[in-house]
């Protein structure tokens, strides 16, 4: 098989299933929505009830995001070493040389 | 010649000792305002049941763990009120779950009619779940007023739970009335095939208005205009023909069912009947 036609097939597979959505679930107020998994849905609208139903029936959260996956622009990985190593002896852009007043809490 | 293998006893083979220890129904007599919330606990306990047939079944993985999850919300619902009227019957809520005769469960007929075989499919499924959870989210916040705090605890917490049964069950309505030719054409089947089972839902009878006069919960006839309100505006999105109303009246909540609970039950209460007390 030529990679074009790998890529033709591919893409009828993609047609007849339901497209990916990525789900960020918020464990509770004040903190981030996470990141927890992906799932098939029709739409948005069925996403976000099957999202509930598959990553929050341990109470794990108390509010959800979803997107759809191909919505999402990622970095390449092959660009890791150029994008990130070159911050690794940066050790001053850690602002650990503050101390936190008690009633700050969670940051 | 010998051999390893020594004939077992007559009353060592698996069916007779199964038999043996197979446990007899409890003889349950319920008063009039007891009978009113096992009528509920009841439909809560059969309609789980067969949710819980989709197990493993149904048309995609994510909607597998939606309709157990539905089903888990309605066990719990039916282990409260089975408790509860417990405690005043002497029995708890797994001798009243399985070991009582079909005669004396008095859930609706609609919970108990097949889910998943005898030619149903999905489309009964997601149906009945909207049916059932219109007339459930109604009778909820309505038992929220009950004059029994612990009946009114238990709705407070299952009226969100049905809230969000209904939001389930009226996507998936809509989705598939208003889908493809086929799905519709599905769709429009179980409506016929279901629609005549939802009269008895606001059928009254003397057990009914005990509960209404004492202050316990609401007569059945009293659900209907909001059940409609929850109901109608589903059919009209999912371009569903409402059935106009016929004379048939199912008659389970007085305990006279159609030929498929007592199979049901047989499946349901085969492992604590075989191994009476028998835990996780």
């Amino acid at each position: 098989m030529t990679a074009s036609s790998i890529d033709a097939a591919n893409a009828r597979a993609q047609a007849r299933e339901w497209p990916l959505w990525e789900v960020f679930v918020r464990p509770k107020a004040g903190l981030d929505h996470k990141h927890c998994g992906s799932l098939h849905a029709a739409d948005s609208k069925m996403a976000l009830q099957l999202a509930r139903e598959v990553y929050t029936r341990r109470q794990e959260g108390v509010s959800v995001w979803i997107v759809r996956s191909d919505q999402i622009v990622a970095s390449d990985p092959a660009d890791k070493a150029m994008l990130f190593d070159p911050m690794e002896d940066k050790v001053y852009r850690h602002p650990t040389f503050y101390e936190l007043p008690p009633d700050v809490g969670h940051m | 010649m010998t051999t390893d293998f020594a004939p077992l006893p007559a009353s060592a083979s698996p069916s007779a000792a199964a038999a043996s220890t197979t446990t007899g129904s409890i003889a349950f007599a319920p008063s009039p305002q007891e009978a009113y919330l096992m009528r509920i606990g009841d439909s809560c306990l059969i309609h789980a049941q067969r949710l819980a047939e989709w197990s493993g079944h149904a048309p995609i993985l994510e909607e597998d763990i939606a309709l157990t999850n539905l089903a888990l919300d309605l066990v719990g619902q039916a282990r409260a009120l089975l408790a509860h009227v417990g405690q005043q019957t002497g029995f708890d809520e797994d001798q009243l779950a399985f070991l009582r005769d079909e005669r004396d469960f008095v859930n609706v007929t609609l919970v108990e009619l097949p889910g998943r075989r005898a030619g149903r499919d999905f489309a009964d499924a997601v149906l009945r779940n909207l049916l059932l959870a219109a007339w459930m989210n109604v009778l909820w916040a309505k038992l929220q007023a009950s004059n029994d705090g612990e009946v009114a605890a238990i709705a407070g917490k299952a009226v969100k739970e049905s809230r969000y049964h209904v939001a389930h069950a009226a996507d998936w309505v809509v989705r598939l009335g208003d889908g493809t030719d086929e799905s519709a054409r599905r769709m429009r089947q179980a409506v016929e095939r279901l629609w005549p089972y939802t009269a008895e839902l606001f059928e009254t009878d003397a057990i009914d208005t005990a509960a209404a006069e004492s202050g316990l919960g609401p007569m059945r006839v009293s659900l209907k205009a909001e059940w409609e309100a929850i109901v109608a505006p589903v059919f009209a999105q999912a371009r569903l023909p409402i059935p106009a109303s016929g004379a048939f009246r199912s008659t389970g909540s007085r305990g006279v069912h159609s030929e498929h609970l007592g199979y049901l039950l047989a499946q349901m209460q085969t492992l604590q009947r075989s191994f009476p007390g028998g835990v996780w």
